[in-house]
């Protein structure tokens, strides 16, 4: 049986608006991925651990303050500290077009923005995870 | 979204029209219809100004005033702030909204490690009375009403504003301000909670007592439907979870050994506006006429003022988009008119880069202009509740009455709507209607125009609000002026006062109204309350 995805679904920092990450992590679920939705408040530290203890395959930041750059640059270089570069980095949320790129630069692999239909994203992380045996 | 779901035929007949709320909308509705909801105009209707207050809360409407406009605004230092209030005031705007950044809504000073990255970027950043009196200088408090978008620490916040109001010279009974302060809507549908949910309760009890007593044109909540509908619930939910969360301050007052009429009157709603035109204007006059009935029959209201409800009922954002966002502004014209046929007192819109970015100037005057056009121009001052009488729209309302009154009667089943956000049952119910929501755009069910149906056209260029890092380090090079400047061994007699009050369960305002004068920071009052009353644990819902 082919083993089954782990998506961490987290909601850093200060921002409270979870409407999107419920929203992905209920379509992630039905897609037959098993998902851990963090709940709000997450410090990076915080997503890291879960992501560790979890044993997640991917990990999914929502942000929809505007925050990404800076969320995403502490998360990828906390990552390298503890060695799980090897976990995939996908974030959604209110993310300009022109900052994409430069989320790429950072590490984070995949990109869904607001409105992204769902086989849109639960194809590519399928096409570009190699969930742990 | 809010749209309704299209059943149609290969000839684009419209076979049946379905409500987010549930209701199916026939296509001829004549008197009949009346008599089967059993419509009855005297008690169903009254006038304006009458009780049930279905068709409005003044006599006159807005032939005797018009509505306030209140755009929410806020960025940066609170010297950009003041700078976009006395802008927005000078092209019209009636009232000011206040935006606060994460961090202040969070109760974090702007030095605060987690506040990297977010000072100044949502909203204003707030640290102390220093900033508040920078914020609202020139500003005539006296006759300029205030909102503050704020919650978790609204208490905070209020006492900071009696502090900047006073100190300008504004006599505290002369000053209206109006906390939103309704932390239950938070843990549904906003997520910019602190403590668990007894103590805030407790907070907002606290508020409403002091304002009672010492600020008697403050209104001391503005309990929030807008943002669980933002969530993704239906309008007739809006409402029902709306007035039971009102109803949970309300017992928390009168526990307290007062009398309903002696407070309830400072009470406000915030509603939201998208979506179907009619869902939305039947849900405000069924609403005003379940509130009015909610206060005289559950608890025995006596006095008029008590029975009115008075709102912002605002053009939402979940009805906008990012596609073809110039849509928007049609949306937003759509959403003003829906709010006026409503009858609003107050009102707002998420501007057309609402997607994007927080409000250019360009944006936020736009939606000034939807306002003023609508009032002046396309007759909307004209007479009151016009709908009246109609035959779809008077049995629309009656129908939404009932559905509001099964769903309120849900959540009292549960034990209330503490036990309901304790337990995560509206969050859970909230979450799953959001799903299905967006499944049925994305499989074109529900007809989004720029989204899913008519997308061909150029990709408009939208014009961001930059963040200013610069904001966030002034900010913080002000914080510490502050701090250094400051008596601060008083600060540290005021914080342990105000920590001891909160323990013994007094009146936390008077105690903050101090710490306040005397410059303490949000950071430091609020670490007070982390202390005595700990933090909100967020439910399971998956």
């Amino acid at each position: 049986m082919e083993k089954r995805i782990r998506i961490l679904v987290a909601k850093p920092g200060l921002d409270g608006h979870d409407r999107g990450a419920k929203v992905v992590a209920q379509a992630l679920r039905d897609a037959g991925m098993e998902v851990i939705y963090t709940g709000l408040h997450q410090t990076i530290d915080q997503i890291i651990y879960t992501a560790i203890q979890e044993d997640v395959d991917v990990i999914g930041l929502s942000i929809m303050s505007g925050a990404h750059l800076p969320i995403c640059e502490k998360l990828m270089k906390k990552m390298k500290e503890k060695k799980i570069e090897d976990i995939l980095v996908v974030v959604g949320g209110v993310i300009p077009k022109r900052d994409i790129p430069k989320l790429k630069e950072i590490g984070v692999k995949g990109i869904f923005p607001g409105g992204t239909p769902f086989d849109e994203s639960i194809r590519w992380i399928k096409e570009n995870v190699k969930p742990k045996s | 979204m809010g749209v309704a779901r299209y059943i149609k035929n290969e000839k684009d007949e419209v076979l049946d029209v379905i409500l987010q709320s549930g209701i199916h909308i026939k296509p001829i509705y004549t008197e009949k219809d009346l008599k089967e909801v059993g419509f009855d105009p005297e008690k169903d209707l009254a006038l304006p100004g009458e009780y049930p207050f279905t068709r409005g809360i003044h006599p006159l409407g807005y032939r005797s005033r018009e509505w306030t406009t209140r755009q929410y605004t806020g960025f940066g230092t609170p010297m950009e702030t003041n700078e976009r209030f006395k802008w927005m005031i000078s092209h019209g705007q009636t009232g000011l909204n206040v935006a606060f950044d994460l961090p202040t809504q969070m109760g974090l000073d702007s030095d605060d490690p987690l506040a990297e990255g977010e000072v100044g970027r949502v909203g204003m950043a707030v640290d102390s009375l220093r900033d508040f009196e920078v914020a609202f200088q020139g500003i005539p408090l006296d006759r300029i009403g205030v909102g503050l978008t704020i919650n978790a620490v609204a208490s905070i916040m209020l006492a900071l504003f009696q502090a900047t109001a006073e100190k300008f010279g504004y006599p505290k009974d002369r000053i209206s301000a109006t906390p939103q302060n309704d932390i239950l809507k938070e843990m549904i549908g906003r997520g910019a909670w602190i403590f668990p949910v007894k103590p805030a309760v407790r907070l907002i009890g606290d508020t409403i007592e002091y304002a009672m007593k010492e600020l008697p044109r403050t209104n001391p909540v503005s309990v929030c439907g807008y943002h669980i509908r933002e969530s993704g619930c239906s309008p007739v939910q809006e409402i029902a979870y709306a007035f039971q969360i009102a109803n949970t301050y309300i017992e928390e007052v009168l526990h307290r050994g007062y009398q309903i009429d002696d407070f309830v009157r400072g009470f406000t709603f915030n509603l939201n506006v998208f979506g179907n035109l009619w869902e939305q204007v039947a849900k405000f006059r069924a609403a005003r006429k379940l509130w009015a009935k909610n206060l005289k029959e559950r608890y025995g209201a006596k006095d008029k003022r008590s029975l009115l409800l008075r709102g912002i009922f605002g053009g939402g954002g979940y009805g906008l988009t990012k596609a073809q966002p110039e849509n928007n502004i049609i949306r937003g014209a759509y959403y003003a008119l829906a709010a006026a046929l409503g009858g609003a007192q107050t009102t707002a819109l998420c501007s057309f880069d609402e997607a994007y970015t927080i409000p250019t100037p360009r944006a936020a005057l736009l939606s000034l202009r939807t306002f003023q056009i609508l009032m002046e121009e396309v007759g909307l001052r004209d007479t009151v509740d016009p709908l009246a009488g109609s035959y779809f729209i008077e049995t629309l309302t009656k129908q939404m009455e009932e559905k509001i009154i099964e769903e309120m009667g849900r959540i009292d089943e549960m034990g209330g709507m503490i036990k309901a956000v304790e337990t995560g049952y509206v969050q859970r119910e909230v979450a799953k209607q959001a799903y299905e929501f967006e499944k049925g755009v994305q499989k074109g069910e529900l007809i989004k125009v720029g989204v899913n149906k008519y997308t061909e056209g150029e990709e408009m260029e939208v014009e961001l609000h930059e963040y200013r890092q610069e904001s966030a380090e002034e900010q913080i090079k002000r914080l510490q002026e502050v701090k250094r400047e400051r008596d601060n061994r008083k600060v540290l007699q005021l914080l342990k006062d105000l920590e001891v009050a909160a323990r013994t369960e007094k009146n936390v305002m008077p105690y903050l109204l101090e710490c306040c004068q005397a410059y303490a920071t949000l950071g430091e009052m609020t670490k007070v309350f982390k202390e005595v009353y700990g933090e909100f644990k967020e439910p399971s819902i998956f």
